[in-house]
């Protein structure tokens, strides 16, 4: 008998399967989110110097909301650009 | 007492030693106030994200300090705005976890910057060959050490 290691797939199975997003300040048991650290909130921001929704990033609410103070807070001190157009 | 961290951008046109004491003159005015400084972070010379006042480099200092009362920090931030080597400053009041991070920063436990210095001692320890055990456990505790010297 053919084992499922045996059977060959046109497509990969895998597609339609999302991976589970999740909060990686909650998986890892980030508690505080510094904003003179603008390697790491670069992580948060699009191209553009704009903040990723919480759609793409997968960060729960609380730590949202940590995340665009921290950002603000570093554009203020301009460490991070209010407007870009390359960032990255 | 609260905690707070005020970080700010001093006008790197000055020379070395007027820009070192732009940041004490506000260390000994907090100090004055009857503040308790926790740490006093030179962040160095660095790139501004965008020009401010026609500079595009600033030298950005953080000084963490405890204070009873808040009435110290308007008075601070005045002396700011009046002041013209400073470019931009930000105050923030530090909760628990603000404080824990300041202090394992400090310490080297967060940071990859920090950090760099022990996984690279431990990679070249594994590439050295088995017979000389020795050196192998003397060299690890230099780094950290010279690294805590470095922070101090």
């Amino acid at each position: 008998m053919a084992s499922r290691d045996d059977i060959k797939f046109l497509s990969n199975p895998k597609i339609g399967l999302k991976a589970k997003k999740y909060c990686r300040f909650r998986k890892f048991g980030i508690k505080h989110i510094d904003y003179k650290d603008p390697e790491f909130l670069k992580q948060f921001i699009n191209e553009q110097g704009k903040i990723l929704p919480r759609r793409l990033t997968g960060n729960s609410l609380k730590y949202q909301k940590k995340v665009a103070t921290a950002v603000k807070r570093a554009r203020h001190l301009a460490l991070l650009p209010y407007v870009a157009d390359l960032l990255k | 007492m609260n905690q707070y961290e005020v970080t700010f951008i001093v006008d790197p046109v000055l020379s070395s030693d007027e820009i070192v004491a732009t940041a004490q003159t506000y260390v000994d005015h907090l100090q004055g106030e009857g503040c308790k400084i926790v740490h006093v972070d030179e962040m160095g010379l660095r790139q501004l994200a965008y020009p401010l006042g026609k500079r595009t480099t600033g030298v950005y200092y953080s000084i963490e300090f405890s204070s009873t009362s808040g009435l110290i920090i308007e008075k601070m931030e005045l002396a700011f705005r009046r002041d013209e080597r400073i470019m931009r400053f930000l105050t923030v009041k530090l909760d628990k976890y603000g404080i824990k991070y300041n202090e394992d920063k400090r310490n080297g436990l967060i940071g990859k910057k920090k950090n760099v210095a022990e996984p690279a001692a431990v990679v070249e320890e594994s590439s050295k060959p088995a017979p000389k055990p020795a050196p192998k456990a003397a060299a690890p505790a230099p780094a950290p050490a010279a690294a805590a010297e470095e922070e101090e």
